[in-house]
Formats: structure tokens, sequence, C-alpha cells
């Protein structure tokens, strides 16, 4: 661990986190958290996706109720219930989502939050006030122009002086600059500096090193729901912080490796400079090359929302192909529609099951069915061959060693039972490309291990996977390759053995760009 | 089971007499004697043989008015577009009669209904289209298409079609031209197409693949997608479906009830299709049963125009309260698929 920055004398915090828990039902997403926030810091909160961040901070802002421990806020405890609370007590959140309305001026947006607004408002009153706000934080903006004219940039701005307008001394900034071009990062920054300059005080939440490193005083960095370590900024290196972000005490279990396996065939899947324009919160993208060969898991790595998810969608064809190729058993198919795809032989596991994969109002039996409603049919489609279905889902079943009842429709399940049942559902009749996102998630140890050993079982059958995780200790444990994404491309590519865990975290944190052209 | 059946049948039934409760106020206010003009409507309706069958023939353009919206609703797509359908599977049919009257009934009849069903089909298939492709929401293109289609068929009989006598309406089919009616009353062959029909859709949706792939699409549109059911064709294929049933009730309404086409013939056959689709939940059983409680109210609805003096207009009221109870029991409709 590494710690520093207490020693010296220091103004009151604004706010201290003293022993926080919060629990969900199945994971401890904050445990015994302590943490002060001084004015006049821009104190950054970085850790991996599932660390826990942004449950702390919904925590603080009231919108989550704590478990345990206390916030302490200028010395006295208070109990913050809602967000409304927090607003009073002068904390104000940006969410990741802008939560401005699209049809209304930016002053008209900013009017509705403020606390007791009269009855007719001045909004000319509100504009100059927000003007001169704007000038003395460089946060210059037309008060009179409709949010949806705005960039998200400028969308940011708005939510900021929101919030300046309210009187907010604690500014939570969940991820803001991941919906920023790099300039307006440096802008951001900026502006933050001259908001801490003012004695304000500011969370940031961030994965990206090269933010934290460039503009936050302090640093905490969270690992699985605990602090791992707290830093300054005259302390920090990325060595140190990538160490603190990832740093498992990896046991790697040994899986056997199958470097190269079967490079001599034809590829079961090649992505040949593929593209794809992004659509609302998607990530577009850009000039992907992947060949996955029979025999071999390849490991996605990256921080969620760089393009992992749509690559998986790329491969299903789900999200079309705007530029490049993509062959499936050495066949084009850049057009094909996703039933021809899956029909090919690719099983798919998304990462939420619930919306993505499960029709709720069906049953179990009726879900396993619907990949392979052709297989099933009987006289062209009049009937369908449930008992078929029945003694096939039955032998998903005992080939994973899962239990979950036929007869009860999906939505009845838990999450834990529906993600089972995907994985029995993609992983039977012998798929021949796996695409499997999240695939552990929500499932105890035991389930996990069934569905890891599927992979390897379907691997070692011939089958080529595509294994897309957060989870590093499981990409090193069972791919056989790495890829890393970031910013929708594959920006390193590794055999796992020759892969570095702190080099996979600087890639995937964006702190060191090495474009790896693959031979 | 049957105590479950029992017991829905008893909360409608409570329901309905909740809104004659509130419409019988409204006789009362407009000064007619509530009771005797239910009395009217029962006795004429359901009391004699003659009755009877002319709340059967109401019915029977109901039954695939409230199919075409059925159909479509199982998918979550909203198709408010039965009477513009409607309108244009009678526009084609009239073609059919008009050209091949001369020929024999066993011909022609099945070229009108074939005619009858590609005129809506060809009319649901442009909000399919735009639909599948993501350009524009089905139930603003189908609302909107209602406007044009009895533009279409004026057009039409003003133009080419009326015969020597009068402006708006075509010369009267040839007989071969009819649909054959039944037990020497007005109710017409269509009715069977209906319930068979309804049987169809039924058994379709129960046990076939087809009925699984839309069950599942309307069950959720995105994972039925990524598990490789080709949710577009779906969806214009069962527009086009439902545009055919509502056609097939304008091809029964000219060759069957009037032998004629009349410019706006319909007085909102699709609109109340909607109604009943949406009342029964989208369930065969339920259209047959809503079916017939609502032309009930229609048919007597005529006669009490007649024999009480009452605008026509008092029966949309008696329909809406009916709807009104309806919708403050949600309780009922809580399992059911808005339509």
């Amino acid at each position: 661990m590494i710690r520093g920055g207490e020693a010296r004398a220091n103004p009151r915090p604004v706010l201290s986190v003293r022993n926080l828990s919060k629990r969900f039902p199945g994971v401890l997403a904050n445990d015994s958290i302590d943490i002060d926030i001084r004015p006049g810091e821009v104190h950054a909160l970085l850790g991996e996706n599932g660390a826990g961040k942004s449950t702390l901070v919904k925590c603080i802002y009231g919108f989550y109720q704590r478990d345990a421990g206390e916030l302490i806020l200028d010395g006295k405890p208070v109990d913050i219930r809602s967000p409304h609370d927090a607003r009073a007590r002068g904390i104000g959140m940006v969410f990741q989502n802008l939560t401005l309305v699209p049809a209304l001026s930016v002053v008209e947006n900013i009017a509705l939050f403020l606390p007791g607004l009269p009855a007719v408002p001045d909004l000319r009153l509100i504009a100059r006030e927000l003007e001169s706000l704007g000038e003395r934080y460089s946060l210059t903006l037309d008060p009179w122009a409709l949010v949806q004219d705005l960039s998200i940039g400028q969308q940011q701005k708005a939510e900021l002086l929101k919030l300046l307008l309210a009187h907010c001394r604690l500014l939570i900034l969940d991820e803001p600059t991941r919906v920023l071009a790099p300039h307006e990062i440096q802008g951001l920054f900026q502006v933050l500096q001259r908001l801490v300059a003012d004695g304000l005080a500011v969370i940031l939440i961030t994965h990206k090193l090269n933010e934290v490193l460039e503009c936050a005083d302090r640093i905490t960095v969270l690992r699985q729901g605990r602090v791992a370590g707290q830093v300054s900024r005259a302390e920090a290196t990325e060595d140190g912080l990538v160490r603190l972000m990832f740093d498992k005490g990896l046991a790697i279990p040994s899986a056997r490796r199958r470097v190269g396996a079967g490079r001599t065939e034809q590829p079961i899947l090649e992505l040949r400079q593929a593209c794809t324009r992004a659509e609302g919160s998607q990530t577009s993208l850009e000039q992907i090359n992947l060949a996955i060969y029979p025999g071999e898991i390849i490991g996605v790595a990256g921080v969620s929302g760089n393009g992992q998810r749509e690559l998986g969608e790329l491969i299903l064809g789900s999200v079309p192909c705007t530029q490049g190729t993509k062959h499936l058993f050495g066949r084009e198919v850049t057009r094909q529609s996703i039933g021809g795809v899956r029909r090919a032989g690719v099983g798919y596991v998304p990462e939420n099951p619930m919306a993505m994969a499960v029709i709720p109002y069906l049953t179990v039996l009726e879900n396993m069915a619907i990949t392979r409603t052709s297989r099933y049919a009987r006289w062209g489609g009049l009937a369908m061959d449930w008992r078929m279905a029945e003694r096939e889902t039955e032998q998903a079943r005992q080939g994973l060693g899962y239990r979950f009842a036929s007869f009860l429709p999906a939505r009845s399940l838990s999450g834990g039972n529906l993600q089972r049942m995907v994985i029995a559902r993609e992983l039977s009749h012998d798929p021949r490309l796996i695409i499997a996102s999240y695939p552990t998630r929500g499932l105890d140890v035991q389930s996990t291990q069934a569905a890891r050993q599927a992979l390897l079982q379907a691997r070692d059958q011939g089958a080529g996977v595509l294994l897309i995780s957060e989870d590093l200790e499981e990409l090193f444990a069972y791919s056989d390759r790495l890829v890393v994404m970031r910013a929708g491309r594959i920006v390193g590519e590794y055999p796992t053995d020759e892969a570095d865990l702190y080099q996979v975290g600087h890639l995937m944190t964006g702190s060191q760009t090495a474009y790896v052209e693959r031979t | 089971m049957w105590t479950a059946i029992l017991r829905t049948a008893l909360r409608y039934a409570a329901m309905a007499m909740l809104a004659f409760l509130l419409f019988g106020f409204i006789l009362l206010i407009s000064g007619k004697d509530p009771i005797q003009s239910y009395r009217d409507i029962f006795v004429s309706t359901l009391g004699s043989a003659y009755g009877f069958s002319e709340v059967i023939v109401a019915m029977t353009p109901l039954l695939l008015t409230a199919l075409a919206v059925a159909l479509p609703s199982r998918l979550g797509l909203i198709n408010v577009g039965g009477e513009g359908q409607l309108y244009m599977g009678a526009c084609l049919a009239t073609w059919a009669a008009l050209t091949f009257g001369a020929l024999p009934p066993w011909l022609v009849l099945p070229i009108m209904v074939v005619l009858g069903m590609l005129g809506g089909a060809v009319w649901a298939w442009i909000p399919g289209q735009l639909r599948a492709r993501g350009i524009v929401n089905e139930t603003i293109t189908t609302l909107l298409l209602n406007a044009v289609a009895p533009m279409i068929v004026s057009f039409f009989i003003f133009g080419y079609w009326h015969s020597p006598m009068d402006t708006n309406k075509t010369s009267i089919f040839s007989s071969s031209a009819r649909l054959p009616t039944l037990f020497h009353t007005r109710v017409d062959l269509s009715l069977f197409l209906g319930l068979a029909l309804l049987g169809l859709f039924w058994f379709i949706m129960r046990y076939t693949r087809w009925g699984l792939e839309m069950r599942a699409i309307g069950g959720n549109p995105q994972a039925a997608r990524l598990n490789g059911i080709p949710t577009r064709g779906y969806v214009v294929v069962v527009m086009c479906l439902a545009g055919a049933v509502a056609g097939l009730a304008g091809m029964a309404q000219v060759s069957g009830y009037y032998g004629v086409l009349l410019a706006n013939f319909s007085r909102g056959l699709g609109y109340m299709g909607f109604l009943i689709s949406w009342l029964a939940g989208g369930s065969p059983l339920g259209i047959v049963v809503t079916s017939f409680v609502v032309a009930i109210i229609l048919t007597g609805g005529n006669l009490l125009q007649l024999t009480r003096d009452l605008p026509y207009s008092m029966i949309n009221i008696l329909l809406a309260m009916t709807l009104f109870v309806v919708l403050a029991r949600p309780s009922l409709s809580r399992r059911r698929k808005a339509t």
C-alpha cells in the first residue's frame, strides 16, 4: 500500500466519510471506506469498473442509503437521505448521463433546479448571474441557447453552472471526461483548477490515469469496494496507481494454453479493417483487425464502454459494419443477418441477459428453443417438437451441472439462474464460435467454474471463443491471446503468457498508447 | 380453473352493469325512461330470431377488424389503420365485382376475396415498411392513412364507378359478386371466415414456430433480434396480414352487407375493431364475446333512435362509458398486453 499526504497540516475537511459500507444483494459494493475531502482540492476517485466508485458517491449524494458508517460535513455528522438533502447542504453532482431538458433553454433548465424559485422567476436576472459566474470560471455559455442545440461539452458546462448557481461547495463529477473531446478535457481541467482555487472541493471519478495525474490534488484508489490506497499528486506515479488498481495478488490457475494453436488452419472469424458508426451511447469501432482461430480463447480487456460490447455485436451482426469486411469460416458475412450468423454456429452470451437474451414472459423452455426455432419446428413450422427441446435442454443443463426449472416464465428466475440458462443455451449444440460478454457476472463460485470449464471444453473441441471481461484475473487465466481495447480500437495484442498485467492496465487506461500492428 | 373463469365473467358482468347504470342516468337526464329503453334494446336484439340475426350481422365485420388489431399487437405493433385498410380492400374488391361480374360466383368471389385482402395488405405494407426501417412509428402512419383511403374510394366512385342514377355509389353488384347469405337472413358467409381466421390466429400463436417467434418479439424485441429472429421481416409481414384481414372485412361489407360500394360506407368499423381488440386483450375468444356485446349495443342503438327518438350518438356515450369502466379496473387488464 502506498500512503501519503496525511502527515501534512490540513485544513478541516469539507466532508469526511467514515467507515462507510454499502451492500447490494450478493456484493459488498463499499466496504468500510474512509475518505476526507478538503476544500480547495480536486480529489480523484480511481478504480476499475465495479470497484465501488459510483456507489460511494451516490451514497454521499443521497441517491443510495448507506448501510453503515457516517458522513461528517463541516465537522458535524449529517444524515443525507436524498439528493434533495444533499443539495440543501451544498453537495452537487454531475451525472454521466446529463439531466437537462433538451427543449428548454440553458437558463430555464438552471432556473428549474434553483431552490426557492419564485412563482414568476426573473430569467434575465438568472441569466446575468450565469454570465458573471461564467466569466469568473471561464464557463462561457449563451444562457438563452436551447439545450438541444448544445454539444455534450457545453451541456456539461451548463450542469456545472447549475450547481455553482445553487451554491454547491462540493461538486461530484462522475466520469465527466468520458463524453468529452481531448481539447474539451483540457478546458474542463482548467475550470476545475479555478473552482478549487476559490475554495470549492471537487470529487472527480475516472479511470484514466493520465487525467488523474494531470489534474487531481489527491487520489484515492478503490479496489473491490475498499480503499486500496491514497496518494497525493506529488507522490503518485503511473506504476504505483496501476499497481493499486489491479494488484490482486493474482494466483493464476493454470489453464492449458494453446499458443498459436491452429494458426495454419483457416480462421473461424476474421475482421479486416472493420468499422462501425456509433448510435446513441455506443462507441464506434475503428479499423478492427482480428482473427480468431479454432481452439483458442481470445480475451478482450478494456474499461467498459470502450467498444468491447460493440465488437461482440459487430461479429453477431446487430451493429452494421460500415467499412471493412467480416469473414466467418472463410465466407464473407459482412452483410449477413443475425439469424444467418447464428445458424452458421455462433453462440452469444450478452452482458445483460434479462434485456438482451431472454423474453421474460415466455417459459424457460420456450426461451431455450427460441434461438433454434427451425430445429424444433415440425410440419414446416405448424407445430413445435417440445419434447425434443426439453430433452436437449436437459442435456445442456446436465452438461454444466446447472439446475433451473423448465416451465416457469423466465422473468421469475433470479439473475444468476437467468445467466445459467443463457450460458446453457448458447453453449449447447456445439457452437463453433462463442462470443461471451461478462459470462460469469452474477454467478456464484461454482457456476462460474462450470461456465469457464464449459468455455475451455468448447475450445478444446475446436471452437473459437471471444471472452469479453473486465476481470483481468479471468482474462489472464483463461485466454490464449489477449487484445486490449480502448476508444473503439484494438490498442494491443499479446499471447497471454507474454502479456504483462501492468502493461495491459496501462493500455486499458490509456496512460501509454502502443498501437500494435497485427502480424 | 372454472372458478377463475366464473370470477372473470362475474366481474365483466358487474362492469357492464355499472356502465348501463351510468348510461341510465344520462337517459334520465334527457327525459327518457331508462328501463323501457333497455328493454327495447334487449327485446329488439336478443328477443327474436330476426333481432338476433341482425346482431350477428353487425358483429361480423367487427370480428375481422378486431383481428386486424390483435395480430400486430402481439408484436407490440399498434395498428390504428383498420379503417383505411378496410376501405382499400372494399375498393379493390369492388373493381373486381364491376369487372368480372359476369363470371360465375365460384370464380368471381375468390377473386374479390384475394383482391380485397391485397388492397388492405398494400395499405398496411406502407406503415410496416416505414416502421421496419425505423423511419416512422406505425401508429402515426396507420392513423394518417385512414384519412387517405376514403378519398381514394370516393375518387373512383365519383369519377368512374358511379351508377347512372347516383353519384355517390356504384351500381348494385351482380348476384354472382354477392357473398351468399345464410338461413334467409342477412348473415353472410364472412361470419364463418371471421370465426375461422380467429381460430387460425389462436392456433398459430399457441402452437406454431411463427407464434413462438412473434411472442418473443412482442415480449422483448431486442432479445428476439439478438437471438436471430428476423424482426423486421415479421413487422412487415404481420402488418400486411393484418391489413389483409381488414381488407377482407371491407370486401365482405360491400359484397355481403351492402351489395354496392357507397362513398364513406364505414362508420368507424376499423376504430371499433381497435376498441374491441383492446377490451378483449387481443384474445380470440374475448374478441368474439366483446364483438357480440358491442354489436348488441350498436343494433339496439339503431332501434332506440327509431322508437325512442334518441340521437344515435347517445350510443357512443354508452360505448365510451363501457370503455371507461373497463379501464378503471386495472386488476383485470394487468396481465393483458395493451394493444
